[in-house]
This record gives C-alpha cells, structure tokens and sequence, in this order.
C-alpha cells in the first residue's frame, strides 16, 4: 500500500508538470498586454524595462521556467519563513529566513504576490465550500440509506425526483431564487457574504451564520443530491447480498443489520466518490461565489481574468489541477485502504 | 414384475407447438416497450421534443423580432401578472412582457433557446465523436491503447471550469474575427465544451470494445477476412450504441449548463444576442422589481435539463437488457 502511495505520488508530478506546461504555454496565446494600460507618453525603452521588470520580455520557455522556480522553490521558502517567524504553530523555532528577497510571482493588477493574496482569499473559500460538502453529505447520507432500504416506497421515489431537480437546476439559479425568497421577500438572510465581517461576539457570529446559510445552502443542494444517489445504489448493491441473509438469520435485528454490516459496506465507493468530487466543489464554488460576492479564489480568478492578470490565472489554474491530481490520488488510496478486497501491489 | 414402460409418454407441451405462437420481436421494439413503461423518461422526452420543436419552428409561429426595440413599450409585466395586479403594465401582444429595452421577451426566450439548443446538440455531438473515436482506437489497436488512455487521464486532471474560462476569454477576439462576432463564439463555445467533456464517453467505449472483440462473432467475421474497418463499423459500433446513447444525454445536459454557466458569468455570447443564461445574467440585477425575467429562463434551463436526465434515465433502463423485461 505503503509503495503504491509512494509510485502515484511520484507519478503525479510529470502529470502536474505537464498541465502547468499546458496552461502556461495557452496563456502565451493571450492577446492581452500587460502595458496596454500605460499612458502613450511613456517612451518605448521605458516601457520596455516595465516588460522586463513584469518578466514578459524573455522567450516562453524561459518565462516558464521562472514561474517554476517561483513557485516550487522561492514560494515553499516563503511559506517556512513564515512558519517559523510568525505562526503559532512553529514560531518556537529560529527564524529561518530562507527567502533573500528574489522576485515572486507578481499578480499585474497589484504589483504584489500572487501567493499572498490567494493565502487571504482561501479562508473564505474554505468556510463556504467546506461546510457545504459537509452539509451535504450529512444529508445525502442517511436519505440515500432509508431511500435504498425502502425502495420504491412513496420516500425513495420523491427523493429521486429531488435529486433529479438538484441535478437539474443550476446554481447560477438556485442563487438568484434563494435571495429573492429569503433575503428580499422574507429578509432573513443578507444577500452578500461580508468578509470584513469580524467574528468577536454572540451577535457577529449570529451573523457570520446568516450570511453563510444561502451559499451554503445552493452548494449543498448540488452535494447533496450527488451523493444521496451514489449512497442508495451502494446500499442497494450490498442488501441482496447473500452475507446479509447469514446476519438477519443470526437472529441481529434489523438496525444492526443495516447500520453495521450493509452500511459498513457500501461506505467504501461513497467515501471514494466523496473524495473525488472535493475538486469539483471547488470549481463549482466559482459561480456560487459570484453570485453571493464571495471573496474567494473563485472570484479572484474571474477578476483576474477579467483583468489581464496572467501570472494569478496560471498559478490559480494550477492550483485547481494541483487539487485535482491530490484528491484522485486520496481516492484511490482510501478504496485501497478500506476494501480489502483490492490490492494494488 | 415392474410396469411397462410407456410407449409414448406425454410430449413437453412446448414441443407440441407447431411453431412460434407469437411474431417474433425486434430489439428495438423491446427497448421501446420497456422505455414506455418509465414515466419520467416519457415525460422527459416529450418534453425536449417539445421545446426542440419550440425553438425549431417559434419564429415562424411569433414573428416578433427579438431584437427590435420599442423603447415605448419597455418593462411590461407578463400578462398573467393582471390576474393579482389590475393597474401592472401589461398586453396581449407581449405575453411575457418585455425588457428595460421594450424587447419582446417570448421572442426572446425563443432565440435564446435557439441558441442553447444549437450549442447542446452541437457540442454533446463533437464529443461523442471525439469520445467514440478515441475509445474505439483505444480498445481496438493495442498499440495505442496505452498512449490514449493516459490522454484521457491528463484531460480528466484538467480543472474543467477555469480553463473555459480562460480559453473562452483568450481566443474570443481571434475567432471573432474569422467567423463573426456570432459564429465565432458559437465555434468557440461548442469546440471547448467538446473538448473537455469527451473523456467519459471514451473510457467506456473502450471498456466494452475490449470485452467485445475477443467475442466468438468478431473471431467469425475476422476468419472470413472481414477488414478490421469493416469490423469496427458493421460488428462493434452496433454493440457499444446503447452506452454511447446513454452517455449522450448526460453530454447535452451538461453541454446545455455549461452554456448558460459561460453567459451567466458574462464570458459568453455578444451582449445583444440573447441566451437562456444571458437573460438570466442580465436580469439579476434587477430581479426584485421584475423577478419573472429570473424565472423564465432559469425555468427554461432547469426543464430542458431535466426532461434530458429523466431521459437519460429511462434509456439506461430500456437498453440494459438485464433490467429489460422485468
């Protein structure tokens, strides 16, 4: 298991290399010009030393091999520097100060790191996207049960109808339909998550609750209705089976049949798809945090775009596939890890 | 002592029978007895029917222009607003009403469906020859089986939505310029779809080539010296259609979202050339004072997509042939 970990993770990186290659070099393509923006009386050999200082004066392959230096050793330079100086985890350790102020990767709307402001953006991201899946599969997962153990009963046929709305209906309009219910016919809930929002008493994070209800809600939905399907074909798959006869002959009761020896089962694909669909999430989340004005990195790659801005959308972009790569990587460990059934060596 | 045996014992009754008592039935006669039975997929594919014949022959049925303006009639309410509201602007020559712009909104959605129907098909199509063509390349010729199937893996890696974006927003002003503003995004948006979505329909074609071809029958038909073309077209594709069939309602689905997701987020089709997910974008800003301009695209959208699961669902079950007959 131990070795089959090691060769995928090993694989993974001329898989990453790859598609950064990829995306780096359909970037290259962009019409755009970072001095597009400059006034016209700005002389050429002036505007060419700002090309320069950007890094967009050298050949492709050079500019590539830059942005790769940047980020996987400048960028991991950065971030043990910032451990050990002023993190609470680590900061007990010397100052390691490995980072000697070479360039980074410099966004062009801001002039600053991209790293730092995709560092300030995560959190939001992660708060909303994460507690959706949660709440998500916390639903899914004992609808899909009941809907499986009673099939075809009035619950699993309305259950499928749902989750064949939820399929069916985009968040780019679940969103705008939620905010006209909740927040301006019944004013429940506000219609723009505030992230300068500060969480330090009962009533701030009554609002930080309010504010996270609706994104939360559409991107559960779209979790939620996945799942659900996925664990009731599982549960179905696993309840004919002949060891669930051996149990119900052992005289268990029906609760034990199913709580622990189906469901302990049928968890094993769940969980793998589970895994899978984190990635998915995250690049769901784009539009969600568009329409609730999210912060997060989802719209930060869209105002990147929007702008111009190629170093924040290649590393961005990479950090979706980086994502990707990871959690298809976890998924097969895991199935390997709980089904005993299958070995990889 | 012992009985005698008899002479003629009592023949199995089916082997009285002369001949076959029923006519004997075709596959697809099979397939669409068991699809009839789905009610959800009846209704799903009625339905996409429908709204395919909607946007096909509307405009000859409206013949309202839905880019004409009439700036005096603009912001009429739909005309079953009057059944709660007697003093709401509204008119029998604009049953949906019609936008800040006075455009015809029935003209519009219509147009819009037009445009979103045209990019499903188009794309869900592309992708399935793409898919097809790479799975059957894949299961049939060992030597490229390798090389494809690792294709498909780094095009499964590819964080699909960002790089929409990204290459709708790079290569827009190009293509623009050799097919027009219309037909260049219409290329643009049907080829990148295409191309990101082809990877599940080539993964299974492949998976049930590679269980066909060892098969009795191709061995026959090689042993007769069939041409491995003539193989793949006349013995394999027939085999693999019910997968692919299957696979092609979730592909125009998914196409018909994807769509609507790019125009939502305003990376699109032009700004005067409506889409079911342009209209819904341009309306949210406005959708306290007329929240029907929300609901009737998004409506569309939603119905169209599901109508096209639901018969994507019935298929699966017609064409299984272990479900079938149950």
């Amino acid at each position: 298991m131990l070795t089959f970990a090691v060769r995928r993770l090993v694989l993974a990186v001329p898989t990453l290399l790859f598609i950064s290659f990829v995306i780096f070099m359909l970037l290259q393509l962009a019409p755009g010009d970072p001095m597009a923006q400059v006034p016209l009386t700005v002389p050429p050999e002036v505007k060419e030393k700002m090309r320069q200082a950007l890094g967009v004066g050298e050949p492709p392959l050079v500019q590539y091999w830059k942005w790769l230096v940047q980020v996987f050793w400048l960028e991991p330079k950065v971030f043990i520097d910032w451990l050990t100086n002023s993190s609470t985890l680590l900061g007990w350790l010397p100052d390691t100060q490995l980072y000697q102020n070479e360039l980074r990767v410099i966004s062009w709307q801001t002039r600053s790191p991209v790293m730092d402001i995709v560092i300030q953006r995560i959190p939001q991201t992660l708060w909303v996207v994460g507690l959706a899946y949660i709440v998500g599969i916390l639903i899914a997962l004992p609808i899909g049960i009941y809907s499986a153990y009673r099939q075809y009963s009035v619950f699993d046929q309305s259950g499928t109808f749902i989750t064949m709305i939820g399929f069916s209906i985009p968040p780019f309009f679940t969103g705008p339909l939620l905010i006209v219910i909740f927040s301006v016919q019944l004013g429940w809930f506000p219609s723009i998550y505030d992230t300068t929002l500060v969480v330090d008493s009962w009533a701030s994070l009554k609002l930080q609750f309010q504010q996270m209800i609706l994104p939360v809600m559409v991107l559960a939905l779209q979790t939620t209705a996945q799942i659900s399907r996925y664990m009731r074909a599982s549960m179905l798959d696993n309840l004919n089976q002949d060891y669930v006869r051996t149990a119900r002959a052992k005289g268990l009761s029906e609760a034990v049949v199913v709580t622990v020896h189906v469901l302990r089962n049928s968890m094993i694909p769940v969980i793998t798809v589970i895994a899978l669909n984190v990635p998915a999430i995250f690049g769901g989340a784009i539009i969600t945090e568009n329409v609730f004005k999210v912060n997060g990195i989802g719209q930060l790659l869209i105002t990147a775009l929007f702008a111009n801005d190629l170093p924040m959308v290649m590393t961005l972009t990479f950090i979706f596939a980086v994502l990707i790569v990871l959690f298809n990587l976890i998924a097969d460990v895991l199935y390997g890890l709980l089904d005993p059934r299958i070995r990889y060596d | 002592m012992t009985e005698p045996v008899q002479a003629s014992p009592v023949p199995i009754e089916a082997l009285a029978d002369k001949g076959p008592l029923t006519p004997p039935r075709s596959q697809w006669r099979d397939v669409w007895d068991q699809f009839r039975k789905h009610k959800g997929a009846m209704f799903g594919g009625g339905f996409l029917l429908f709204i395919t014949l909607a946007v096909l022959v509307g405009p000859w049925i409206w013949q309202v222009d839905a880019q004409k303006l009439d700036i005096r009639n603009k912001d009429m309410r739909p005309i079953w607003t009057a059944l709660w509201d007697g003093t709401a602007k509204v008119a029998w020559n604009r049953p949906f009403g019609t936008d800040q712009l006075g455009r015809d909104q029935l003209a519009q959605i219509i147009q819009g469906g037009r445009t979103s129907m045209a990019v499903g098909w188009a794309a869900m199509i592309l992708s399935l020859i793409i898919g097809t063509t790479v799975g059957v390349l894949a299961g049939f010729v060992k030597k490229a089986d390798g090389l494809l199937m690792r294709l498909t893996d780094l095009f499964l890696s590819l964080p699909i939505l960002p790089l929409l974006l990204v290459a709708v927003t790079l290569f827009r002003q190009p293509l623009r310029a050799a097919f027009g503003p219309e037909g260049g995004m219409f290329v643009l948006i049907v080829g990148i779809i295409a191309i990101t979505s082809w990877m599940p329909t080539a993964r299974i074609v492949r998976g049930d080539i590679l269980a066909l071809k060892e098969r009795e029958f191709i061995l026959a038909a090689r042993s007769i010296g069939t041409t491995p073309f003539r193989i793949v077209q006349r013995h394999l594709l027939p085999n693999v259609l019910s997968p692919i069939m299957v696979s092609a309602t979730l592909g125009l689905a998914t196409a018909i979202i994807t769509e609507s997701a790019l125009s939502f987020l305003g990376v699109g089709f032009p700004s005067d050339f409506p889409t079911w997910g342009k209209m819904l974008a341009d309306a949210v800003s406005r959708m306290q004072q007329f929240p029907e301009r929300v609901y009737l695209p998004g409506i569309a959208i939603s119905l169209t997509v599901l109508s096209v699961n639901y018969l994507g669902d019935g298929l699966r079950d017609a064409l299984d042939p272990r479900i079938r007959g149950r």
